[in-house]
């Protein structure tokens, strides 16, 4: 394998909403490499339907300070607020600026940006649901992810596309370079770097009903976690109530802020009964354990009763072809239902991942529970944990969290370069990838990626999904012991150097199974139900033992070790979460 | 539902091995409601893995997949396998995308495209201060360049274009879409610049309105419409 060597100030690992929005503020002020393995218009950002928040008050009286306490109720408690705090008050900057970079947001009849309901977003601390989603029809993400790419270009922004990132070193114990795959030659490139912000995205393609991108396979974090940064709150992996039946393909919340209703067999408007006030908008967390209650209580409905309806055939058809023409398309594509006469089956769908990397709010990688800088190491989006969203996000706090968060890391960046040199990096960094897509290329197991993928995905549904308990749990680390042994007997078919996905998607699965682990472990862990995570053996949050975050650490040996560190509160005391 | 048999005849082509591009059929199981995007997977992870195509999304908004179906430009994942085979034991064709080098299979050099989407300054230009507030916006001057936002750079028109095949400066139904989208915004000031630029001899005046890449656009944009209003705007504006 032919190794190529460049040098620069900084290494940007993503181009994404996150690693776009970093690019910039780092255009013309430092030497920078936006390195992707897709296209930077390919990332998921773009797969993103239904808003971004922003307490702008164009449509209704808001503020700043109700987003704030929705987003920590919303994370039911494992925000740390001040970190949340800076989110919600720079959101409005952030839209604006957005709009400025052009974004063609939908305009109010005095032409302000619209804006319009989401899951979660009230009024004065919950009295009723407000209008505080900015959007872009229901294709939101794709207008930010294409906004931010013009920018891009016009700043003259240096990408390296179709370089598969696998690997960091670390120089005395600072970041040195970052380790790279070539898809179209299949060669090394090595770069030496003073800092590198990695901004990879998520990794849902662990679960099988899932509305993440193939290439969602948690690259950055898994890379990270070998080489002994923690990772935190691994445990809260968010399922979208919404995801079309089987396929996972996502029906925007936007769905329900337009007005759209849940309801089961018998065609009962089933959230009145879980969430009075609020109904469908509730938060995510809570739709999905509704849906999933409605299913086991046999009120579902389809093939195997496994699913409830999303009725959307009382709004005006011309609402729907005006704010959600694309999600009806893929109704109609997918299913071949006209989601204007026909109600829609649908069911959770495994969707944005909490945890991740930890930082702080300046995007630094944090390593211990001190909250211990790592120099030279960033990370921003959903790869990262900051932590803004606790144990369940709230809908269009990701495409906020990117932006804002995008932006600060590269700021902070481009001013730790500023004071620092280009550390020495030793020969040979590489040596570890090559062994890896050596042992893979050449073995002689006769095991394939896509069955191992596949019974881990089905796995993770069937036991680390909306329910989970100490025995599913347990089960499931079993499992994947089992798996990681069958991964080690991988071969692949292609020994070729050209555009060899059969070896990037064995990679990617090596990643796919070290974060299932560390999610597995850190749920086990957990005895509580708070958010994202419930578990059926310890159905109650519980305030007294679990106001922290988990760390997960791979030890040398690969055993998984767990640590905490306290959630940083503020002026909101914990309550019960009721809507 | 009964899973169906279907023959997938993929046009191949591995630099490291073959002189020129060959056709190999497979048989693949597949449900009716599959996407073509998952046989294509089924192949990759059942039967051959050193079939390589690009991918990402799964559901039409990435723009990785574009490919010729049957003989037309479509993305993999969002035509089904029961209206692209027919029905059972029917044959599917797969073929890369015209006009850009292929690499390997399905995967074609996106370069040039990229090149000539760069070329026509596809970014908002405005050097007045707005201050901390949003600009204002009509919602009928937003709706007026509605359409082209839509565009996430699948080069299916561009590659189904006859003009493009022969002269491969031209820049293309996909570039003209996004200059399009900036043209027609209220907010733009780049106007004659930008307008220069598409007027100038591979511009928009190469294109002959064959209506290909229009039939072409998974996101049902209407690329022909856009070009002749781009026309019309560097004739009439720039006098
Ligand atoms: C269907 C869907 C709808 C959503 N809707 C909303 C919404 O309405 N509002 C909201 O706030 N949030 C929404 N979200 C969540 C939000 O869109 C995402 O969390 C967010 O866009 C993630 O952005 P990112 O920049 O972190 O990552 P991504 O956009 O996923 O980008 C990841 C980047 O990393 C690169 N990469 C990955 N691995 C490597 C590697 N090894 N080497 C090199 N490059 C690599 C990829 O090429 C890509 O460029 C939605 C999510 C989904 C899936
Ligand atoms: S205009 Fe349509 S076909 Fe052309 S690149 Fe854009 S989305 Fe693809
Ligand atoms: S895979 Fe994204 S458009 Fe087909």
């Amino acid at each position: 394998m032919k190794v190529h060597r460049h040098s620069y100030d900084a290494v940007i690992v993503g181009a994404g909403g996150a690693g776009l929005r970093a690019a910039i503020e780092a255009a013309g002020k430092c030497r920078t490499a936006v390195v992707t393995k897709l296209y930077p218009t390919r990332s998921h950002t773009g797969a993103a339907q239904g808003g971004m928040c922003a307490a702008l008050a164009n449509v209704e009286e808001d503020s700043w300070e109700w987003h704030l306490f929705d987003t920590i109720k919303g994370g039911d408690y494992l925000v740390d607020q001040p970190a949340a705090e800076i989110m919600c008050r720079e959101a409005i900057d952030a839209v604006i600026e957005l709009e400025h970079f052009g974004l063609p947001f939908n305009r109010t009849p005095d032409g302000k940006i619209d804006q319009r309901r989401f899951g979660g977003h009230t009024r004065n601390h919950g009295e009723s649901p407000v209008r505080r989603a900015c959007y872009s029809a229901d294709r939101t993400g794709h207008m930010i992810l294409q906004t931010l790419f013009q920018q891009c270009v016009a700043r003259g922004v240096n990408f390296f596309n179709e370089l598969h990132v696998l690997d960091v070193a670390f120089v005395d114990g600072r970041v040195g370079g970052v380790v790279a795959y070539d898809l179209a030659t299949g060669d090394l490139h090595v770069f030496n770097t003073k800092a590198v912000l990695f901004a990879t995205g998520g990794y849902g393609k662990m679960f099988k009903v899932s509305s993440n991108a193939h290439t969602l396979t948690g690259d950055g974090p898994g890379l990270l976690y070998r080489r002994g940064i923690p990772l935190q709150d691994m445990e809260f992996f968010q399922f979208h109530p919404t995801g079309i039946y089987k396929l996972g393909i996502l029906l925007s919340e936007a769905a329900r802020g337009e007005g759209g209703i849940l309801r089961n067999q018998s065609g009962e408007r089933f959230m009145e009964r879980y969430a009075p006030t609020v109904k469908d908008l509730a938060p995510r967390d809570m739709v999905s354990r509704a849906i999933q209650s409605e299913v086991l209580d046999g009120r579902g409905v389809g093939e195997a009763g496994d699913a409830v309806h999303l009725d959307l055939t009382h709004l005006p058809p011309e609402q729907i072809d005006a704010k959600l023409p694309d999600i009806t398309e893929f109704v109609r594509t997918y299913l071949g239902i006209e989601p204007k006469t026909e109600p829609i089956p649908i069911q959770p769908t495994a969707h944005y991942a909490m945890g991740g990397i930890p930082t702080n709010v300046d995007g630094e990688v944090v390593v211990d529970p001190d909250g211990t800088a790592f120099p030279g190491l960033y990370a921003a989006g959903e790869c990262a944990c900051v932590s803004v969203h606790g144990s369940n996000r709230l809908g269009t706090n990701s495409l906020l969290d990117i932006v804002v968060f995008g932006k600060r890391g590269g700021r902070a960046m481009v001013d730790f370069v500023h004071s620092t040199d280009l550390p020495d990096l030793p020969g040979g960094v590489e040596a570890d990838v090559r062994s890896r897509i050596q042992s893979l290329v050449s073995g002689s197991g006769g095991e394939k990626v896509a069955r191992i993928r596949a019974d881990l995905q089905a796995a993770m549904t069937e036991k680390a999904f909306v329910y989970r308990s100490e025995e599913t749990l347990s089960s499931m680390l079993a499992t994947l012991g089992d798996l990681v042994s069958r991964y080690a007997e991988v071969t692949v078919d292609d020994k070729g150097p050209t555009f060899n996905y059969d070896l990037t998607e064995a990679l990617e699965l090596g990643y796919l199974l070290d974060l299932s682990e560390a999610l597995v472990v850190s749920a086990r862990a957990r005895t509580e139900s708070r958010g994202a995570q419930f578990r059926t053996d310890h159905p109650l949050r519980d305030d007294a033992n679990w106001m922290r975050h988990t760390l997960a650490t791979r030890n040398g040996d690969g055993t998984v070790e767990l640590s905490y560190k306290p959630v940083v509160t503020g002026d909101y005391l914990p309550m019960e979460r009721k809507y | 539902m009964a899973l169906m048999d279907v023959e997938l005849k993929v046009k191949r082509f591995n630099p490291d091995r073959d002189h020129k591009p060959h056709w190999q059929a497979f048989t693949v199981q597949a449900e009716p409601t599959d996407r073509v995007l998952d046989a294509l997977h089924s192949v990759r992870w059942d039967q051959d893995g050193t079939l390589s195509f690009r991918r990402s999304c799964a559901h039409g908004v990435c723009g990785s997949d574009a490919m010729i179906i049957n003989g037309a430009n479509a993305l993999a994942c969002i035509v089904l396998v029961k209206d692209a085979a027919g029905g059972n034991g029917g044959t599917i064709t797969v073929e890369p995308i015209r006009g850009l080098p292929v690499i390997k299979d399905l995967v074609v050099d996106m370069e040039p495209f990229f090149a000539q989407y760069r070329s026509v300054m596809p970014y908002l230009v405005n050097t007045e201060d707005p201050g901390y507030t949003e600009r204002l916006q009509s919602p009928e001057d937003r709706a007026r360049y509605d359409d082209t936002t839509k565009c996430i750079l699948c080069a299916a028109c561009t590659t189904a274009c006859p003009v493009y095949w022969g002269n491969s400066q031209y820049v293309g139904p996909a570039a003209i879409v996004n200059a399009h989208r900036f043209v027609f915004d209220s907010r733009d000031q780049a106007g004659t610049e930008r307008l220069d630029l598409l007027s100038q001899r591979s511009g928009v005046w190469k294109c002959r309105t064959a209506f290909s890449c229009s039939e072409a656009c998974p996101r049902g944009i209407k690329v022909t419409q856009a070009i002749q209003e781009v026309k019309r705007k560097t004739l009439f504006d720039r006098i």
